[in-house]
């Protein structure tokens, strides 16, 4: 067969390795230095293969700090965001209000805005309320830029459910609250769940409107845009490695869980 | 909740409901008897499955009442009502699997245990050993006796069924029908059967209505509607019908004479929507039979001749169209019982009827003659 032929057949594949490995060459680097033991603070090449930087994730407890207070925020601005998002998703595919269209396109608008004009102007928003900066602050933040994307998210899943279903339902002698707890909750859940992990990633690394609205908080993002003026610790490929296992872990699961589904 | 309630008659009471400017449903007046097997029939649109809906209550009604053995439930919420529907795309719930589907309506009335029930729900349906499998896993026939299922396990006083067979193919549509027909048998429960098919109304349900417009054109027994039309909408909409304009000339004792085309004819008067001025005298096209010429017709038959202008072939039947005098254009089948000469474009011929299988029906004056001839065998289209 001549190398021309085999190109022919192949190239598409070649060429689907190589975007592959352009989107996941980053995560290996990171994997890759966070079992490096450098040289010295401000090395960023691979030195030495070594575990302790996992068996230590602590070693610099600002760092630990950091992770913790961004879990945190995360998790508050998860929660409200999920909450108000799904409700306003409810209201706007099942109801037919005044408004409803114009929400439509502001519900947009802070996903097309730049990060760093909703940062300056949240800051300005924050000092001319008397709104004291850092950890409540940054929540409010978040859950603004979150809501967003958890209402878009939760509205295509509540698009693609059949309303005969939950007729079907009343029906078969099912309150309107039954309806919704066996039929349209069940039935919307993997939407909020993919809003609210969205949501927590999302808030998790945010920096720009966070090193605004910070005061003297530091969440995990800016403790790594500091640290990185005088070397980057290991630890924190540690976090990032851990990060991508984590959602690759959830990923996993629910594709499986989803599979099992289907044919049990 | 729904046990208490005496058991009776579906009642419609001058039900209207309205969308904005469009009438759905006109002042609609139907009694449906207890455990009777009532088929709905009309074309898209004509308001039928809305009726449907007003019943299940998931729609409300504009105006008037729905009556339960006495009872006005046109307000009550769809879960206080003793009705269950089997929808057009069956909604079964993609997340439960099949047991739990079907349990579904007694775990909600709060009936403990449902095992022994649900089981013998779905050997009703011929579903044993699928209890763990999801509604996706199911094919077409399948998903629809679940739905069946689900339904009938409620031992509702009304089952709702809005076009439960339009999504299965011929073979299983027709078995399915059957398959139903028993099921009601047995049951002994009102079904309320919503379909656009006429075959399929005609050979299934006890009592069927036409529905046209929002307005029930007539109801009775399916051959009671096929042989004696009421309005030119019936006769068209069920089966075919020749319907030639005429205008009455008076009468003689038992019969009303018509005169159209310049000829005269007799129909008796039991089988006349209309004694008098404009009238379409109609003949199903299997009562027109085809003669060489007119001394063939028998002598209790009235005819009319012409020439055959199309014939086609359809195995059982052939039908001809013959093109009368007058230029009207009258389609006849004729079985293919090898009795027959058979008759080419071109050909002479004289379709001739028995008048008491002819029917009067009151027409308005400007309208003409109405013949929809359709070239296949007079099967399952609507």
């Amino acid at each position: 067969m001549s190398i021309w032929r085999w190109l022919a057949r192949h190239w598409v594949m070649g060429l689907a390795l190589l975007v592959l490995g352009y989107l996941f060459l980053p995560i290996a680097v990171v994997a890759a230095l966070s079992v490096n033991r450098p040289a010295h603070r401000l090395s960023y090449d691979f030195h030495e293969f070594t575990f302790d930087n996992w068996r230590n994730p602590c070693a610099t407890s600002e760092m630990c700090e950091a992770v913790l207070r961004s879990v945190q925020i995360g998790f508050v601005a998860t929660v409200v965001a999920t909450t108000l998002g799904t409700l306003m998703a409810f209201a706007l595919a099942r109801h037919r209000f005044r408004g409803r269209s114009g929400l439509n396109v502001l519900i947009f608008l802070p996903m097309a805005a730049p990060e760093l004009v909703m940062g300056t102007s949240l800051l300005a928003l924050f000092v001319a309320g008397g709104v004291p900066l850092g950890f409540w602050a940054i929540v409010v933040a978040h859950v603004m830029f979150c809501l967003s994307f958890v209402v878009v998210t939760v509205k295509a899943r509540l698009a693609g459910m059949d309303r005969r279903l939950e007729e079907a339902a009343m029906d078969l002698y099912a309150s309107e609250w039954q309806t919704f707890r066996r039929i349209t909750l069940p039935l919307v859940l993997p939407g909020i769940v993919a809003a609210a992990l969205l949501a927590f990633s999302l808030s998790f690394d945010d920096f720009i409107i966070t090193n605004f609205n910070s005061g003297t908080t530091v969440t995990f993002p800016m403790y790594v845009w500091g640290a990185a003026q005088r070397g980057i610790p290991p630890q924190v490929n540690v976090i990032g490695t851990a990060m991508f296992l984590i959602a690759l872990l959830l990923v996993l699961t629910s594709t499986l869980r989803g599979r099992r589904l289907r044919n049990p | 909740m729904a046990r208490d309630v005496p058991a009776g008659d579906l009642r419609l009471v001058d039900l209207t409901k309205r969308f904005g400017a469009f009438t759905a449903v006109d002042d609609l007046n139907l009694t449906i008897g207890q455990g009777s097997f009532f088929a709905l029939l009309g074309a898209s649109g004509c308001g039928k499955t809305t009726t449907l809906r007003i019943v299940a209550g998931l729609e409300e009604p504009t105006s008037g009442q729905v009556l339960l053995g006495g009872r006005d439930i046109a307000r009550l919420r769809p879960h206080k009502r003793p009705v269950n529907t089997v929808f057009q795309s069956y909604a079964l719930f993609p997340h439960l699997d099949v047991f739990e589907n079907v349990a579904f309506g007694l775990r909600r009335r709060g009936i403990r245990p449902v095992d022994g029930q649900v089981r013998q729900a779905l050997s009703l349906m011929q579903l044993d050993g699928y209890e763990r499998r999801r509604p996706a896993q199911l094919s077409g026939g399948e998903q629809q006796r679940v739905a069946l299922a689900r339904a009938l396990i409620n031992q509702p006083q009304v089952l709702l069924l809005d076009e439960p067979l339009s999504a299965l193919d011929l073979k299983l549509r027709r078995r399915m029908q059957i398959e139903l027909k028993r099921i009601q048998n047995e049951v002994g429960i009102t079904f309320l059967h919503v379909t656009h098919d006429q075959e399929e109304a005609m050979t299934m349900a006890d009592t069927v209505a036409v529905m046209n417009a929002g307005r029930i054109e007539q109801f009775g027994a399916p051959t009671e509607i096929y042989e004696f039309p009421a309005t030119a909408f019936v006769a068209n909409f069920l089966g075919q019908s020749n319907l030639i304009a005429g205008v009455v000339s008076g009468d003689n004792g038992g019969d009303i004479l018509v005169t159209a085309h310049g000829a005269r004819f007799a129909v008796p008067s039991a089988r006349a929507r209309a004694d008098r001025g404009a009238v379409y005298l109609g003949v199903r096209p299997e009562k027109l039979h085809l003669a060489d010429s007119v001394d063939q017709v028998p002598t209790d038959s009235q005819y009319l001749d012409g020439t055959i202008t199309d014939a086609s072939y359809a195995g059982v039947s052939t039908q001809y169209l013959l093109r009368a005098g007058g230029g009207t254009e009258l389609s006849a089948f004729v079985a293919n019982s090898g009795t027959q000469r058979r008759y080419g474009p071109g050909d002479r011929a004289v379709a001739y009827w028995n008048p008491r299988h002819a029917f009067l029906l009151g027409r308005r004056a400007d309208e003409n003659d109405r013949i929809t001839p359709v070239l296949t065998e007079p099967v399952a289209t609507a």
